[in-house]
């Protein structure tokens, strides 16, 4: 089908700002590959099913929106206690000079700008190639857009039990940084990795990450994203998980102008887990989307979505997540729950799960609240002496604690705990 | 201590009037105890005294050595000395019960002016008091009432009162759910807070409950008044003969 008159014009518009990267054979082929896709599919617009909640327009949108720097404060960036690796980008470009030393045992750690200018690198079976197998049967636009844009990025390639977390730092300096990063991650057989990201990233930040997890090899993702009130991101994530083998990615986030997060995950060997979570805490006029689709194709997958948000002052939640057991996948345990707290009549939290099986002998269960704060709670609370505020601060954290529980790493969801306490307390005064 | 004058309360939502004049006095270090048939208005007292949302005092007044109590915040009462031992202990899954008395405990001592406890402090404190309730560390680690038996969750309700150190404690139906031994431990723990400074109203069903605890005044309350005080004979008397002979004689 033809694509419509307007998308073309608004494709065509957003392509006229953005430059094509230089690179070598292998990553030309890709991303050549991506823009030929983008080009038949279109940005999305509002029009579109896949966003009807979220209004697409200022990712898509020629050149990024203003967006004022956020003053944190005296506060330490996430995960600062944490013996990690750090590798930093500003404004989208890797700073080695801010970057730790990139070795590690076991792990090969290359900035995609580097890898770029040969003509073969392992990366070229994963680049984009997880982006692509995500596309269908849900187009995602802007994960093409980034494949075929990204000048930089990370590519990892982990061999055994990495001996501390990787730890990708956005910081942001303009006010008008329009980013796009890519990066791949692989886990050969029995490896075992940490990713941790944290930061502002930009004004509007397009990003991807394709994680191949091996068979028996472990991923572990937890992403706070920045608070700036004004920025913009898109962000994907694509992972393909082998046989025994285990994705747990967790995500908090607090403001943001928009934020779309989708996480693509496709079980493909037997017995693999797969964990997708977060928190979100939106104050103001923002809107958050966290968009799953989890597909089983093997026997005796296991996959779990926690997502839980707390919304006041206008702020929207979307959550659209779906489990998709493909005949054959004999035995999936998949389970899914979405739970908004709105403090107020401003907030508001849309809800799409979907469960579409094939398989006759699966056990898949979905859920989805959304409710004010528990008045007996309260008030059990404020019998004891605590505060209102106080009391509600409370509670929205143990509402939140549930998603952060997903963390596997005691020592980081103390870390994310901490860092909420501390926003809350200081919102408070 | 406590003085409460004529008090008359009705529901927010409802044009129905609970309370119709309850007078109440409780001087320093005393234990009063309230009887009454279902729907006499006892529960409701305990919480318009504690500030529960969903009444409307509609007269009458109620003073914690002389201050008004029901104008205030349901914190700001606690801050003041009151504690409620909630008849349902509120369950608040992800709320740790350390954490939850630790913020409770703080944030009182904050309101009175006084530094907040150290961590260490605090932990001593508890565990000290906790062991004198039977409550294990699992339970303190555990979230607030989530999972308790009914004993389990009065226990907690006497703990959370040893702690914070109120000067008024209100039990209301503390009895209610627990087995004989349950009672005796509870009951153990409310006698070791008994001091000259601190005073306690007792809401209950049964005497059995005052032979622990033993009261230096009950009353009986019907439809919404108090229509007899005595001596702790009072309870065994309604123990023996129920409350129609009492209900009787004031009608």
């Amino acid at each position: 089908m033809a694509l419509p008159q307007i998308k073309v014009d608004a494709t065509e518009a957003r392509l006229a700002a953005l430059t094509r990267p230089e690179g070598g054979a292998w990553v030309s082929a890709a991303r050549g590959d991506a823009l030929a896709r983008l080009g038949a599919m279109g940005l999305p617009g509002r029009r579109d099913e896949y966003w009807k909640y979220t209004r697409p327009d200022s990712l898509t949108q020629p050149d990024a929106p203003q967006a004022a720097l956020f003053e944190a404060g005296a506060e330490a960036p996430p995960f600062d206690d944490i013996d990690r690796l750090r590798v930093v980008f500003v404004d989208g470009v890797f700073d080695a000079g801010a970057s730790d030393d990139l070795s590690m045992a076991g792990v090969e750690i290359e900035r995609l700008a580097d890898a770029a200018r040969s003509d073969i690198h392992w990366a070229r079976d994963l680049f984009g190639v997880l982006e692509v197998r995500g596309q269908s049967p849900v187009e995602r636009p802007l994960a093409a857009l980034n494949t075929a844009f990204a000048a930089d990025g990370i590519l990892i390639r982990v061999t055994g039990r990495a001996t501390r977390p990787i730890n990708l730092i956005y910081l942001r300096k303009s006010d008008a940084s329009d980013v796009i990063l890519h990066h791949c991650i692989r886990l050969e057989e029995g490896a075992d990795l940490t990713v941790l990201e944290n930061g502002p990233a930009a004004a509007r930040f397009n990003k991807v990450m394709e994680v191949d997890v091996a068979d028996g090899a472990a991923f572990h993702h937890v992403c706070a994203q920045g608070r700036d009130h004004e920025r913009r991101a898109a962000t994907h994530i694509f992972a393909r998980l082998g046989r025994e083998s285990t994705f747990k990615s967790f995500t908090v986030t607090v403001n943001g102008q928009l934020t779309r997060n989708e996480c693509v995950v496709e079980l493909t060997g037997d017995d693999a887990v797969a964990h997708v979570a977060g928190s979100v805490l939106g104050d103001g006029d923002f809107l958050h989307d966290d968009t799953v689709f989890i597909t089983h194709d093997a026997m005796r997958c296991e996959s779990r979505q926690v997502f839980k948000k707390v919304l006041r002052n206008g702020a929207t939640g979307v959550f659209q997540g779906k489990i998709l057991v493909k005949a054959g996948a004999q035995k999936t345990d998949g389970y899914q729950i979405s739970q908004s707290l709105l403090l107020d009549e401003d907030a508001q939290f849309f809800a799409k799960p979907e469960l579409e099986i094939y398989a006759d002998d699966v056990q898949c269960s979905h859920g989805s609240t959304s409710g004010a704060i528990d008045e007996k709670a309260m008030f059990y609370l404020r019998s004891r002496g605590v505060p209102l505020a106080e009391a509600q601060d409370l509670l929205v954290l143990a509402f939140l604690a549930e998603a952060i529980d997903e963390i596997e790493d005691e020592a980081i969801a103390a870390d994310i705990l901490t860092r909420l306490e501390a926003w809350l307390s200081r919102r408070r005064g | 201590m406590l003085e409460i004058n004529d008090l008359h309360v009705k529901l927010e939502e409802e044009d129905k009037t609970i309370l119709k004049g309850v007078d109440l006095m409780i001087g320093p270090g005393e234990v009063h105890a309230i009887m009454g048939p279902n729907g006499s208005g006892k529960s409701t007292l305990s919480y318009v005294l504690s500030g529960r949302g969903g009444y409307e005092v509609t007269g009458g007044s109620a003073t914690l050595d002389g201050v008004d109590l029901l104008g205030m915040e349901p914190e700001d009462r606690a801050a003041a000395g009151l504690f409620l031992a909630f008849q349902y202990p509120v369950e608040i899954p992800g709320v740790g019960n350390m954490t939850f008395l630790r913020t409770a405990l703080n944030a009182q001592r904050k309101a009175r002016g006084h530094e907040e406890m150290s961590a260490a402090e605090f932990l001593k404190l508890v565990r000290a008091k906790a062991k004198d309730l039977k409550i294990d560390a699992d339970m303190l680690k555990r979230p607030v009432n989530v999972g308790f038996s009914g004993g389990e969750k009065k226990r907690n309700e006497i703990l959370q009162m040893a702690m914070l150190e109120p000067k008024m404690c209100i039990l209301d139906e503390t009895d209610s759910g627990l087995d004989v031994d349950a009672m005796k431990l509870v009951s153990r723990g409310v006698n070791a807070l008994r001091s000259e400074g601190r005073s306690f109203l007792v809401i209950t069903h049964y005497q059995r409950l005052l032979d622990h605890i033993v009261p230096d005044v009950v009353h009986i309350m019907a439809a919404g008044r108090m229509i007899k005080s005595g001596g702790k004979d009072l309870a065994l008397e309604v123990e023996q003969n129920g409350y129609a002979d009492l209900l009787g004689e004031v009608a």
